[in-house]
């Protein structure tokens, strides 16, 4: 339904061309709930406002590659066939619920201004509406909650309100940027929660951003795995879990403290994993895998070539020289 | 020039000269006001005398012989536009400093001391709600005329501002945790205003000082035109424009020439104020 | 929020004390003698004792500023000394002229300079951008009767389209007043243009660079649609302060525009007040204006509210 080819995002500084996004290629199939992990910075924000066509103009724009959305190219659509799918057929929520809202405006105006610009609605069936979505959203004595503004509600109540716009339109995509990461631990159960609730309600298919791997395990089916603009590694969740195969990935799952379990190592008594090393600038051109300065398995080839993309399990990507020798070594 | 100068300047050269591209601001200012220094300056080497009437050459046209035309005495408008430049930049200069002078000591008080701030604030506050114009006025027509009087009747109603924004650096300042170290190790209260708080304090002053320049000198043009402000005798921009009154509709020029000057300087000095503005990038002063 | 407007109304009290004060104490504390100096260069003794009882200085310090205070507080504001008129007659007089130029310049004003700010700040460090901003830099360094002198050239003696000088009161029909004040009216918002486009262009940038503004865009709301819907109410409470701020511009600059232009308003008065030195008259004057300053921060202050939601008093 939504396939991203080689998409490349770049953005002009005054220090020079950081390649945010560098080749990077994804399908989004019907209904399903995909997840983009990745440390802050490796440009999976980025590829989501590409999606969008979010960028502004003066700051960067799309270089390359092409993104495919129920047959039409979203990179060659004018802007206003572009206004016409945002928020209508792709709806993107952000990670800031207190700042992502206007405080001028009231909950219930911000989502009935949806309705009536896609669903060209009057304005009194839009508010009914907005109203219906605030229930739909667990948002309790939605009727009064609709006349208030957003700094009168909390933080979690914000997020619901964000998704109720997003998803009031019943788009075919919900984008969704760190959702919960501004949020309480138990505010974010509950988000992700109503998130899953709505996509079997509505058939969305979920594009859940984040960088935190227990968000990915809970709620997404596939996972794709992004470093420095590239996609390292894609399987389904529990292909990921059980089998991380990109050193990168491996690098993740075990910076995650655990405790003691019969036959594993225990790293609560001793140091926290942690990938050595920094993330590259992504002002220089990258020459082989972005990831070799830091990986422990790198040899020559890595540094000099790009790996592709390879199978190497059901429905699993990775982007290494030496899968097989990453996947011997002891966890 | 030899290899090893030419050699040395261009090794400073793209610095130098970078500066001056990111700021053209600041450099084009301050040459329109050296330029208008200097005409001061020479001024009577350059004109002649301002106020020598020549009823023969009443109201004539700007020509070779008087540049800016004459007016109707028959004084040359060129050598009275001249001659005003030294008043104008004598009461921008004057009123700047004295407003700053002023205001600095009054708002680092305020900023300091509390009971201070609530009944000067209040004082300054009514001040402000008072148009400047109208306060200069008020203070000349109670007292004889003279140049001395204008810059003093300017003065006053640019003190609040700068109070205002003294007292909100200050402020600012007084929160940060070293002065809080300082007063904790017993450091006297003047000290601390003079060695730590002070400082701070100069560079969004002197980008003020600027804007209060290029004000007291529309001001007192404005007073002089209204006939409030410097005495008729001496040749300022605003008298000159407000002689000029009666005979614009034949005799434009003896207005627009002194009105460009004018506005030429107040340009240049505005010019200047923004650009030290954004050199100093005053990060803790809000400006007013 | 009645509470608020109550108290808002109380502090604006001692202000108007500060002013009141402060006029009084210039006429006492000022060095030389007033009462000699308004008479003139030729005034006899005998016209200088009658200047002095006009101006109530024969009488002990106390006594007169409680006669002062009591006649304000009546609406006294003070009595000519030329005219023998009180001088709330005479602002009533030459009231209309100058209430027509102000409000018709605030409307001017912002009806231009807002739209030139949102657009400085929509199509930013473009040329539209530089152009605006150049004009505003203009507007603050020409002053007022240069652009009035200027605009009579061009539109009065050159192209004969507008009046030269003149007032024609509304009585006359609001199209001969429009015709009157429209070059007056032009000349004085030239610096106000520039203040209000100025703290529009930079409200607007630092709303546009909000969270709030990008989720309008993925939502689908059109540019035009943001800046106006979205981002302007926000804006709004920078841009209004500043209206309020720079009234005092507003009123110096009636002064000298109605000089400019031969319209017999307030400023007319103040104009002949100073010839004659007539300092009643420039006393009232100054405590009317600034109660009129006073109340229009006030209303200003009140209208917040309309624009930021979070603003509760």
């Amino acid at each position: 339904m939504l396939s991203v080819r080689d998409l490349r995002t770049q953005f002009f500084t005054r220090d020079g061309v950081v390649r945010a996004v560098d080749g990077l290629s994804f399908d989004v199939n019907k209904g399903e709930t995909l997840g983009i992990v990745g440390e802050s910075g490796c440009g999976k924000s980025v590829s989501a406002l590409s999606v969008m066509r979010l960028i502004p103009e003066d700051a960067g724009r799309i270089v390359d590659g092409s993104v495919k959305f129920e047959g039409t190219e979203l990179t060659a659509l004018s802007e206003r066939g572009m206004r016409a799918i945002r928020g209508n057929r792709i709806s993107m929520i952000f990670q800031e619920p207190m700042t992502s809202l206007n405080p001028v405006l009231t909950v219930g105006e911000q989502i009935a201004e949806s309705l009536r610009i896609h669903q060209k609605l009057p304005r009194r069936a839009a508010w009914d509406r907005a109203v219906e979505m605030l229930s739909v959203v667990h948002i309790a004595d939605p009727g009064r909650r609709a006349g208030e503004y957003p700094h009168q509600l909390s933080g979690g109540m914000r997020q619901r309100v964000m998704i109720a716009i997003a998803l009031a339109c019943k788009p075919q995509v919900l984008i969704a940027d760190e959702p919960t990461t501004a949020l309480d631990v138990t505010i974010q159960a509950q988000i992700l929660q109503l998130m899953l609730e709505l996509k079997e309600r509505l058939g969305t298919a979920i594009v859940l951003i984040t960088h935190d791997l227990g968000v990915i395990a809970e709620t997404a089916q596939r996972a794709i795995v992004m470093y420095a603009g590239r996609k390292v590694e894609e399987a389904s969740v529990a292909e990921l879990f059980r089998n991380p195969l990109h050193p990168y990935t491996r690098g993740l799952m075990n910076s995650i403290p655990r405790r003691t379990a019969a036959g594993r190592r225990s790293n609560i008594r001793g140091r926290l994993q942690e990938i050595s090393g920094i993330v590259p600038s992504l002002r220089e051109e990258i020459t082989g895998c972005a990831f070799a300065p830091r990986c422990g398995f790198a040899l020559e080839r890595c540094r000099l070539e790009r790996p592709a993309l390879e199978p190497h399990g059901p429905q699993h990507l990775a982007a290494c020289w030496e899968v097989a020798r990453v996947a011997a070594a002891p966890r | 020039m030899t290899a090893a100068t030419l050699d040395a300047v261009v090794a400073a050269g793209p610095r130098k000269f970078d500066w001056v591209r990111r700021n053209p601001t600041i450099v084009i200012g301050s040459a329109i006001l050296a330029l208008f220094v200097v005409l001061a300056l020479v001024a009577p080497w350059i004109a002649n005398d301002p106020l020598s009437f020549d009823p023969l050459n009443r109201l004539k046209r700007p020509s070779s012989e008087f540049w800016f035309g004459t007016d109707q005495f028959g004084r040359d408008v060129y050598s009275r536009v001249v001659y005003g430049t030294r008043i104008s930049l004598i009461v921008g200069a004057s009123v700047a400093v004295i407003a700053t002078a002023i205001g600095l000591v009054v708002g680092v008080l305020c900023g300091y001391y509390r009971r201070v701030d609530d009944i000067v604030m209040r004082v300054m506050d009514g001040l402000m709600a008072i148009p400047a114009i109208l306060l200069a006025i008020a203070l000349i027509t109670l007292m004889k005329a003279s140049l001395l009087i204008v810059i003093i009747a300017i003065s006053i109603p640019e003190i609040p501002r700068v109070v205002r924004l003294v007292r909100s650096v200050v402020l600012t300042v007084r929160g940060l945790p070293y002065i809080e170290a300082a007063v904790a190790s017993g450091t006297r209260g003047r000290i601390i205003m003079t060695r730590h708080i002070l400082p701070t304090t100069v560079a969004p002053l002197i980008v003020q000082a600027t804007y209060v320049c290029a004000s007291a000198i529309l001001i007192e043009a404005g007073l002089s035109f209204l006939g409030a402000g410097t005495p008729p005798e001496i040749p300022s921009w605003g008298n000159v424009i407000s002689l000029g009154r009666a005979y614009f509709q034949i005799s434009p020029w003896i207005i627009f020439f002194p009105g460009l000057m004018l506005a030429i300087a107040v340009l240049a000095i505005n010019l200047v104020g923004d650009g030290l503005r954004d050199t100093l990038d005053p990060r803790i002063a809000r400006r007013m | 929020m009645t509470a608020y407007i109550l108290r808002r109304l109380l502090a604006t009290i001692p202000v108007m004390v500060v002013v009141a004060l402060f006029v009084f104490l210039l006429l006492h504390l000022t060095p030389g003698d007033p009462a000699a100096v308004i008479a003139g260069d030729d005034a006899s003794p005998l016209d200088i004792e009658g200047v002095r009882r006009k101006l109530g200085l024969d009488r002990p310090l106390w006594e007169q500023f409680g006669i002062y205070v009591s006649n304000l507080l009546r609406g006294d504001l003070g009595t000519s000394i030329f005219s023998n008129l009180p001088v709330l007659t005479l602002v009533k007089q030459r009231l209309e002229p100058s209430l027509v130029l102000a409000l018709s310049t605030l409307v001017l004003a912002t009806a231009f300079a807002v739209p030139m700010g949102v657009l400085a700040a929509w199509k930013a460090r473009t040329l539209i951008d530089r152009v605006v901003m150049g004009f505003s830099v203009l507007g603050f360094a020409v002053p007022v009767f240069l652009i009035g002198y200027l605009l009579i050239y061009i539109f009065a003696i050159e192209l004969r389209w507008l009046p030269v000088q003149g007032y024609k009161p509304l009585a006359l029909g609001i199209g001969e007043t429009a015709r009157s004040i429209a070059l007056p009216a032009f000349a004085l918002s030239m610096v106000y243009m520039a203040l209000i486009a100025r703290i529009t262009r930079a409200s607007m940038l630092e709303v546009l660079s909000q969270d709030y503004i990008r989720t309008a865009h993925a939502k689908g709301v059109a540019a035009v649609a943001v800046l106006l819907h979205h981002a302007l109410k926000n804006a709004a409470v920078p841009i209004v302060t500043v209206i309020g701020i720079g009234l005092t511009l507003l009123i110096s600059g009636v002064v000298i525009t109605e000089t400019v232009f031969n319209i017999p308003g307030l400023g007319r008065l103040t104009v002949d007040a100073i010839l004659k030195r007539d300092y009643p008259i420039i006393q009232g004057l100054i405590i009317l204006f600034a109660g009129v300053k006073v109340l229009a921060n006030l209303l200003i202050d009140i209208s917040y509210v309309f624009f930021d939601p979070r603003i509760r008093y």
